[in-house]
């Protein structure tokens, strides 16, 4: 008897009817205004990568090991260098990394022994060419700068 | 003797998708019918092959991890967790005790952040479109805990060979505690919004039954096994990762049909979430990472893991020659195996009963064709 009038005042869609309405009012509202509100992401967000510089100096940190460009699962990286005759030690002379191919694992930065090439929180990464994708070593110091739209 | 022209044949040969909106743009079903009569059905598939196994290679042992991510990009974890662990068989070494509580609640947590997916698109394919976005708020929370733990939400590359890169962050045990704490509230709205629903039910219940001895016959595993009514979990059979530590119920249907396994699904859900209470209590300290050599070079020899995945059996053949690169990589993918039922739960059922049968197969395209 009780199913029977369940049925009949159709007290299963009634239910669910009220579950969304009680999330009607505005407070429960759970979407992001992405570019007028820009999202904060988690501090161990792999984004951009950007090669650290010493802040003092302006000297890189990167001493050109290789090790991230032998890490990397898809050979993006190209690190190239020469010898300083009077230190004797090897200097950075190019880097590139391409971001096209990048699919964010962070085993670069895992093997970085001087935490130099580190991914960050910057996540906007859009180019108008494929060239642009191919970061060198002035952009990846600089790391992107993305529009910031003002409403 | 009047001509025959095509208006006089019975049976008719019609393509579903690949572009149709329930077999997620990557899926061709090929349908006999009969009117609306569905009398067979055969998959096409391939139009997302990435050649993952050949990549596997041509790459390092670690190198690899984060390629298994997107064989079922839902469960990312999972597959993660499957290579490491058929790769740490190889090297006969374990994870640290710290690093295998922390591997069972994350990927407890993906185990929910799948069933989600899968109930929210599953709904949607339906015709209830109200639960796939309550469903995204959930999964929400979910993604931005994998996000604070290790850098990305839906590729985690979370575990590595021999234990974790990442320790827990700060705040980790509350953001889960208080996850677990809201969640069963909101699958109990899930719930409230379908279990009883007349329009669910009606199109849900008496579709595409699958009797327990069609799923031996055909291989199938996962949550479409046990709503036949099989008892069957790797978790508990044989268990990995210290799965024996904890308490936790296998939830089993009867009829084997879809409304069956939308129930072991949900109920599935509600066990996962006691699992990862039960395990964030007993995070032991220690090393979360197994003394593994900087160049992982396994002796030669061949390891199968297989680990219960949200969507089924999911198991990683990896076979060396002792150099730096496995000699070769198998994946076998829940989804591929269960997919070859499609014919048989099909079969005498209607043409919108195929867009129910595809969407409880829970299908992820990524790993069919891997």
């Amino acid at each position: 008897m009780r199913k029977l009038l369940r049925t009949i005042f159709m007290v299963d869609l009634i239910e669910g009817l009220w579950l969304t309405f009680r999330y009607q009012p505005p407070k429960y509202i759970y979407t992001e205004q992405y570019p007028a509100q820009r999202p904060k992401v988690a501090e161990r967000f792999r984004g951009a990568p950007r090669l650290n510089i010493n802040p003092e100096t302006g000297e890189t940190l990167c001493i050109a090991c290789n090790l991230c460009a032998l890490a990397c699962p898809e050979n993006l990286i190209v690190v190239s260098s020469e010898r300083n005759e009077q230190t004797r030690r090897k200097e950075l002379t190019a880097f590139t990394y391409d971001i096209s191919r990048c699919m964010f694992c962070g085993l670069c930065e895992d093997a970085c022994p001087v935490d130099a090439l580190e991914l960050t929180q910057d996540f906007e990464l859009a180019s108008y060419s494929r060239e642009g994708a191919i970061w060198d070593r002035q952009m990846l110091e600089e790391g992107p700068e993305p529009t910031q739209y003002k409403y | 003797m009047p001509e025959t022209t095509f208006l006089d044949a019975t049976e008719l040969e019609l393509n579903m998708g690949p572009q149709h909106p329930s077999t997620h743009g990557v899926l061709r079903v090929i349908l006999k019918l009969d009117g609306e009569k569905v009398l067979g059905a055969e998959c096409v598939i391939g139009y997302l092959h990435r050649g993952v196994e050949k990549i596997g290679e041509n790459r390092t042992y670690q190198q690899f991890v984060p390629y298994v991510d997107r064989l079922d990009y839902c469960a990312a974890v999972s597959n993660g967790l499957g290579y490491c662990l058929a790769v740490e068989k190889l090297l006969n070494l374990e994870a640290p005790p710290r690093a295998q509580v922390v591997r069972v609640i994350v990927t407890e947590l993906n185990r929910i952040a799948s069933h989600l997916i899968w109930l929210g698109t599953h709904a949607l394919d339906i015709g209830a479109q109200t639960p796939l976005f309550y469903v995204m708020r959930e999964r929400e929370e979910v993604l931005n805990i994998f996000e604070r733990y290790c850098g990305a939400r839906l590729t985690t590359h979370a575990f590595r060979i021999g234990g974790l890169q990442y320790d827990l962050y700060d705040r980790f045990q509350e953001d889960v505690k208080a996850f677990c704490e809201m969640f069963p509230h909101k699958l109990d709205e899930y719930e409230e919004l379908l279990t009883g629903n007349r329009i669910w039910i009606g199109r849900l219940k008496g579709v595409g039954i699958l009797t327990a001895e069609d799923c031996k016959q055909y291989g199938v595993t996962g949550p479409l096994l046990r709503a036949a009514g099989v008892k069957w979990d790797l978790r508990k059979a044989q268990p990995y990762s210290g799965y024996e530590q904890y308490d936790f119920k296998i939830p089993t249907g009867e009829n084997g049909d879809t409304y069956d396994r939308y129930m072991v699904r949900v109920e599935e859900m509600r066990q996962a979430t006691r699992i990862i209470r039960q395990a964030v209590d007993r995070i032991p300290d220690g090393p979360i990472m197994a003394k593994v050599p900087k160049v992982i070079k396994p002796p030669v020899g061949e390891a199968y893991v297989s680990i219960e995945a949200p969507k089924g059996e999911l198991g990683y053949f990896v076979v060396s020659d002792g150099s730096t690169q496995p000699y070769r990589v198998r994946v076998r993918p829940p989804s591929f195996v269960n997919l070859q039922a499609l014919d048989r739960m099909a079969r005498g059922s209607l043409v919108a009963d195929v867009v129910a049968i595809i969407g409880t197969i829970d299908v992820v395209l990524g790993e069919v064709d891997r």
